[in-house]
């Protein structure tokens, strides 16, 4: 049984009210890092080993310290809810059931770093939501945990709401700092970064909502203890929301130490693969990250069983393992078809680039356009290889991480179902009619190492 | 912090001394020839300009002494600022060409390559670009994006089709004009630069956006279908202008001057901005200074066409031809022998019934300079104020 600790009183009734998550032990967090500096809290954090739920997964303390403090010039915490990834929905649920775990963990987060104001860039379809949190917010202000002298502190902190206008692309942190500013959502040229330019120039950390609410247990339990939850580096527990063929679609909250065979067969999680068919591949952690065949979403490539962590889901590198992402973990059984799939991907990518660097903005179109002529019968054979050279001259060459998002799903397509592809093209009146299905991809077949 | 510091960097094997805050490109053309990574939307003098393109894009094979790891991607080199020790790679590296040439096909994959009827052909950054780094074809199939052709206002014709996104005539009515009209709307490859509502850019530097576009997106609407550029002589010359400093380059052929536009250096970037009305209001003779030819340095073919550096051939056409005089082969004439119609008199460009017995019309394809904005459905245009 995992141990739950950012949902741990989501079941609670009224708890999204600032009074019954008072009772339930809310806010004790707040007031035992108010008792803290502000440098004792963020070393804290580096010592729990918390790592960015975003996506990159890049440790939160050590973001925490590149934060520049110059003299005179105000910092800004930025909690980007702009979760638009095709198959990840943890941070709605978040917030929609634990608004103050978020308040609590932006206030103490905001202490550490000595933000005053503290801004909440939320999703733009996420319109009741930020009704929700406005509502938290105005609580916590009557409570004395935000405004003017938190808890005799001295330190003032407010937190605003701001919404997005539906741009996927408002996600990439600097592109949310110029959305946030009131600009055209373009994202800056990096370097210099967030920490030493960020909003309105001054020094910003950007951090996601379940990476700031984990801050809460960390507090709580301390540092060391939060450490030594999950397995090697990837500590802590990670909020999953399963989509796609399985039984119980949902979030849940999971401590990286099962397997992904056990969370997709156990009941306790997603509950297996309905009406008995079977895996076909599987996207681990966001629409975003490579697509695994059945063989490898189980078994990494070494043939040890993969588990529910940064590094064993990234083990084999991208020709044979995938990433944790954010933690959109879509599973596909065998009448998927993956061309289709990869051209909703490919779609979805083609309209939520910005247009500002070349790479992207007519590469996506392009593999947009290749793979509608393959799964609508019109492809030949020289795409898959055109459609391979495009992805390769997207990947690394554009400003933003969005290129290399909208190559890796094409790239791991044509890698691991290249034969899907090939059936498309040479038989492309049965393709329109039926899917290709399962072939060997759920056999237990040797991967080819390296 | 004040101190002048300068870093050693080596792009290509070549070592170049350079100031604190230099960036790769600004290097590399320092040393200069081939080593200089191509620059589509990077603009010296606009701020905040460049990594857009992704044409500059070189390895960092060290990032600097202190630090020797290279950087992981390919970086553009119009933004990335050199550390001292920093080893950069751009011809030297295939992979930087590989990708150069993918850049390249993705920036012509929506543009119209309508080069044979387009003013900027000749001085087009984008020609230069894919001839010395694209692939000699596209493997594009697709129907290719398009849009209408819009006038902003009595000067300025956008033709969004050939557009490359570089950003800079945004820049440049941000940091030159001083009040923008004009940005990029929508996003992705439907993005556009627009005026939202159709209106004129109105502003007295705005005719700079002319200039700036490496391509035929935005032209000078006073000489739109005149000339080939590389038919026109560029001239250095300057008047006492009460708005700018007056000092221009005018794009003549024969004794007329035909375009104005602001002097350029080897780089194709303008010197000093100039104002609307030096631009496309002074077009005699008679108002300029002229000072002389302009020797331009760059590959493009308005580098031919100089009045310096003729070369004459070693052998005259007389001593290949043995000692005999060339024969007249073909008759030029003044009358056409069809009608009889004194070509002389045709004023304007010749239709059908020029020929049919009215030779004094010609063309209507002429709309009044000062009226002209908003669509152009016909595409025609031509603000030709000298014809009747």
């Amino acid at each position: 049984m995992g141990k739950k600790i950012l949902l741990e009183k989501e079941h609670i009734e009224g708890i999204r009210y600032f009074d019954t998550y008072r009772k339930n032990g809310g806010y004790a967090a707040a007031d035992k890092a108010f008792k803290m500096s502000a440098a004792d809290v963020v070393e804290e954090v580096k010592k729990s080993g918390l790592r960015g739920r975003g996506g990159a997964g890049f440790p939160t303390g050590m973001k925490w310290s590149f934060l520049a403090k110059p003299e005179g010039v105000p910092r800004y915490l930025v909690c980007n809810a702009d979760e638009s990834e095709p198959g990840t929905f943890k941070d709605r649920y978040l917030m929609e059931f634990l608004p103050h775990l978020l308040i609590e963990g932006l206030l103490i987060s905001s202490y550490a770093l000595g933000s005053e104001r503290t801004y909440i860039y939320i999703r733009g379809e996420y319109a009741w939501i930020e009704d929700i949190l406005d509502e938290a917010i105005a609580e916590a202000n009557r409570a004395g945990y935000l405004g003017q002298n938190i808890l005799g502190s001295g330190f003032n902190c407010q937190i605003y709401v701001q919404r997005g206008a539906g741009a996927y692309i408002c996600g990439e942190e600097t592109a949310l700092l110029e959305s946030l500013e009131g600009k055209r959502g373009n994202p800056r040229i990096k370097p210099p970064f967030p920490a030493i330019k960020g909003l309105w120039d001054c020094p910003t950390v950007v951090n996601n909502v379940e990476t700031l609410a984990a801050v809460v247990p960390i507090i709580l339990m301390g540092g060391e203890a939060y450490s030594k939850i999950g397995l090697g580096k990837s500590t802590g527990t990670k909020l999953i929301s399963a989509c796609g063929n399985i039984n119980k679609q949902g979030v849940y909250e999971i401590d990286m130490t099962i397997s992904v065979e056990e969370f997709i067969y156990s009941d306790e999680y997603c509950g297996g693969i309905p009406n008995g068919k079977k895996l076909k591949a599987c996207i681990p952690g966001g629409s975003s990250v490579p697509i695994l065949p059945a063989n490898l979403t189980l078994k990494t490539a070494k043939g040890e069983a993969r588990m529910m962590t940064y590094e064993s889901l990234a083990d084999g590198g991208f020709p044979t393992g995938s990433m944790m992402g954010s933690g959109g973990f879509i599973v596909l059984d065998e009448d998927q078809c993956v061309v289709r799939h990869t051209l909703s991907l490919a779609r979805f990518y083609r309209h939520e680039s910005c247009g500002q660097c070349s790479p992207c903005r007519e590469g996506t179109g392009w593999m947009e356009k290749i793979l509608h002529n393959i799964e609508y019968g019109k492809g030949e054979m020289k795409d898959i290889d055109l459609l391979w050279d495009i992805q390769s001259k997207i990947e690394g060459n554009t400003i933003c991480p969005l290129g290399d998002a909208a190559a890796w799903p094409v790239a791991a397509a044509i890698r691991h179902f290249r034969d899907e592809f090939e059936w498309h093209v040479l038989n492309p009146e049965e393709a329109l009619k039926r899917n290709f299905g399962l072939a060997h991809y759920a056999d237990p077949i040797e991967v080819a190492v390296g | 912090m004040s101190e002048q510091k300068t870093f050693k960097v080596t792009i290509d094997n070549i070592t170049v001394d350079v100031e604190a805050g230099t960036t790769i490109l600004q290097a590399a053309r320092k040393i200069g020839g081939d080593v200089v990574p191509p620059a589509m939307c990077y603009y010296t003098r606009l701020q905040h300009s460049g990594g857009y393109c992704r044409t500059c894009l070189v390895r960092v094979a060290a990032g600097s002494t202190a630090d020797p790891r290279p950087m992981p991607k390919l970086v553009a080199s119009c933004r990335t600022p050199v550390m001292d020790g920093m080893v950069v790679e751009n011809i030297t590296n295939p992979a930087v060409l590989e990708a150069r040439k993918g850049v390249v096909e993705f920036l012509l994959i929506n543009h119209p390559l309508d080069c044979p009827v387009c003013d900027q052909a000749g001085e087009c950054d984008l020609q230069d670009l894919s001839f010395n780094h694209g692939a000699e074809a596209t493997r594009y199939e697709f129907k290719r994006r398009t849009f209408e052709r819009i006038d902003l206002g009595p000067y300025i014709q956008l033709h969004m089709t050939r557009c490359i996104l570089c950003y800079r005539c945004v820049y440049t009515a941000d940091q030159v004009a001083g009040k923008r009209e004009h940005g990029v709307l929508d996003r992705g490859d439907h993005s556009q630069i627009a005026t939202y509502i159709q209106e004129s850019l109105d502003n007295e530097f705005i005719g700079n956006v002319i200039d700036v576009c490496p391509v035929g997106a935005l032209t000078d609407r006073t000489f739109r279908f005149k000339n080939r550029v590389w038919f026109t002589k560029p001239v250095e010359a300057h008047r006492d202008c009460p708005t700018c400093t007056g000092k221009v380059r005018l794009w003549m052929r024969g004794d007329d001057v035909l375009r104005v536009t602001a002097r350029k250096d080897q780089w194709g970037e303008v010197e000093e901005w100039i104002c609307n009305e030096c631009r496309f209001e002074k077009k005699k003779v008679s108002d300029w200074k002229i000072a002389g030819p302009t020797r331009v340095d760059r590959h493009s073919v308005i580098s031919a066409g100089h009045y310096t550096n003729i070369l004459k051939p070693n052998e005259t056409f007389s001593a290949i031809m043995d000692g005999q005089k060339p024969k007249q082969l073909m008759d030029i004439h003044d009358v056409s022998e069809v009608n009889n119609v004194d070509l002389n008199e045709i004023k304007g460009p010749a239709t059908g019934a020029t020929f049919d017995g009215n030779p004094k019309s010609s063309g209507v394809n002429v709309t009044d300079i000062k009226t002209g904005e908003g669509r152009n459905l016909e595409g025609t245009d031509s603000t030709n104020p000298n014809t009747p």
